[in-house]
């Protein structure tokens, strides 16, 4: 397999805020992406995904260590490898006095996409991402799908083997979301590589080949999404309820690899003598693998408008098994 | 390299022509402006008006290339569009050259404007006209510099405007647009002689009245001197920028 990115224990500290330590934002991450993969970058807000993208997109210098992006050096050959990279920044970043049609061409005439084919190019983005009804509105008149898509169509303009994406699905509706992981997708069978940062556990398991997990700027776990889970799936959870004194009943857990007689054993003697209402046994899912990785807590929350997504999010807690 | 500069510099001023400064209340403004404030002066001061035309050129010149460009790039900055550039792949000098040729290609296209105004009225017998295209090139080019660098230097769109117009009005006070530098104090003249502003107008002046290029020299020089320091200034402290 060919190396698409390759990274040595690339750092970013930033500067110390008044009477703040300095922030380590990644603290000497290695990993590497291969060509044709969409590799997925999961992890908590503040975690790191960011700065990385920044870092390997040329939009923020490295503190240390070192990177290849298409073969190219990082530091020497930015430009470069500028020249054959797209990136979708979080935030939609074209041009609100343009119309959707003009700011794709802006685009194209930026990267030396021929004027002979920057027409039809922008024709056939628009089409693909369904926004030639758009062609002439203004960009500040799109809604926020329509940014988003356009701001991917914008990305893939002059046709990059290797896409960044910054969190794309992020703050959209659930339909919206739902095209755009479609359209992400679909990349992966033209051969492009995909470079996904999320905190959306359903995306990562839907769209991604390998999950690296970076948590304070540090990778703890790098596999397939079938890996990670395999992982987790050895293990059992034994769950006893029990009658509580205010008649609400009471849930306690206990993990296990070998056998679930100790465990349940152990959570009986735990009871004290009080009226048991059930045993199950339950699998973890994907989800209690974050938990056991991160120690932070996975809890299901409105996370895009009418639906319900899994958002990893800081603090305390434990996990979510499933049957 | 140098390929993808060039085009880039090229396609990121005719972008920022098209989407901000081709504008009709930027138009009107930018021919407006300088004259509301030479007709002020002229109805208290009547006199050889002809006199004051380098001086509403030179504020021309000022007016339309730094007004837009000052606020550009920190709007863009504001908006995250300026990242769009940034991963683009072309320098940053390149970058900041497109900003550049954007707000003189403006600023010129008012200034000539009111270059043909002037001279419909006033005539142009005594003006020497590879020196004024020299002085008008080079004043747009510091005056479009000294935008940049205030864009780049501050975070705030209200911020630029503010430190432009700090930078712009003793200018034109103190820059021999109104009052020659020669009838100032002193002290006024060794602070004029640090403006941009002043030598556009002496370059201006000698221009139209068929002033000799050796006097010009020195102004043509001082405006070259700036639009190269500002530049570099505007550079550096856009890279200092990108952490």
């Amino acid at each position: 397999m060919t190396e698409v990115i390759q990274v040595e224990g690339l750092t970013k500290v930033f500067a110390a805020a008044k009477g703040q330590p300095p922030l380590r934002a990644v603290d000497g991450t290695d990993f590497t992406v291969y060509e044709g993969e969409v590799f997925g970058f999961l992890g908590p807000n503040g975690a790191g995904k960011t700065t990385t993208i920044r870092m390997l997109t040329g939009l923020s210098r490295p503190t240390a260590g070192r990177a290849q992006v298409l073969g190219l050096d990082l530091a020497a050959d930015l430009p470069r490898i500028k020249k054959h990279i797209g990136v979708v920044p979080e935030a939609s970043n074209l041009y609100d006095e343009l119309t959707a049609f003009d700011n794709l061409i802006f685009v194209m005439q930026l990267y030396g996409v021929p004027r002979r084919e920057r027409k039809a190019r922008a024709e056939e983005l628009l089409g693909r991402f369904r926004l030639s009804e758009k062609r002439d509105a203004p960009f500040a008149k799109l809604s926020r799908g329509m940014k988003r898509a356009l701001t991917i169509a914008a990305a893939l303009a002059h046709r990059p083997p290797l896409v960044f994406l910054d969190e794309p699905t992020t703050g959209l509706d659930v339909m919206s979301a739902r095209s755009l992981r479609q359209m992400i997708a679909g990349l992966r069978n033209e051969g492009v590589t995909v470079f996904l940062t999320t905190h959306y556990l359903e995306e990562a398991e839907r769209l991604c080949d390998r999950v690296a997990v970076i948590v304070k700027g540090k990778i703890v776990a790098l596999d397939t999404v079938a890996g990670l889970r395999s992982s987790a799936q050895r293990k059992t959870i034994v769950e006893v309820t029990l009658a509580g004194a205010d008649g609400q009943p009471e849930k306690r857990r206990l993990e296990c690899e070998d056998g679930v007689e100790s465990a349940v054993q152990q959570l009986l003697a735990e009871a004290g003598g009080r009226r048991v209402l059930s045993v199950d046994t339950l699998r973890p899912s994907l989800e209690d693998v974050f938990v056991q990785l991160t120690g932070l807590s996975a809890e299901v929350m409105l996370a895009e408008k009418g639906g319900k997504g899994l958002v990893l999010s800081a603090g305390e807690g434990g996990g979510n098994a499933g049957r | 390299m140098l390929a993808d500069d060039l085009r880039g510099l090229f396609y990121i001023a005719l972008k920022d022509l098209k989407a901000y400064y081709f504008k009709p209340p930027n138009i009107s403004w930018g021919i407006l402006f300088p004259f509301a404030f030479i007709l002020a002066f002229a109805i208290r001061n009547p006199g050889d008006l002809r006199a004051l035309v380098p001086g509403l050129l030179a504020l021309t010149v000022l007016f339309g290339t730094s007004s837009m460009e000052a606020i550009v790039i920190v709007f863009e900055r504001r908006l995250g569009s300026l990242e769009r550039l940034l991963l683009a792949p072309i320098r940053l000098p390149a970058l900041l050259a497109g900003k550049l040729l954007g707000g003189m290609t403006f600023g010129l296209t008012v200034t000539l404007v009111v270059l043909a105004i002037s001279l419909a009225v006033f005539g142009s017998s005594g003006t020497n006209g590879l020196l004024l295209f020299l002085a008008l090139l080079l004043s747009a080019t510091a005056f479009s510099a000294l935008g940049a660098y205030v864009s780049v230097a501050v975070r705030e769109v209200f911020e630029a405007q503010t430190l432009a117009n700090f930078i712009r009005f003793p200018m034109m006070f103190l820059g021999g647009v109104f009052v020659p530098v020669e009838s100032l104090p002193t002290w006024l003249q060794v602070v004029a002689r640090c403006l941009p502003l002043t030598y556009s107008v002496e370059a201006l002046r000698a221009a139209l009245s068929g002033g000799s290029w050796a006097t010009a020299a020195l102004d043509l020089g001082a405006l070259a001197g700036f639009s190269v320091v500002l530049f570099s200034l505007a550079v550096y402290t856009l890279s200092r920028r990108i952490e």
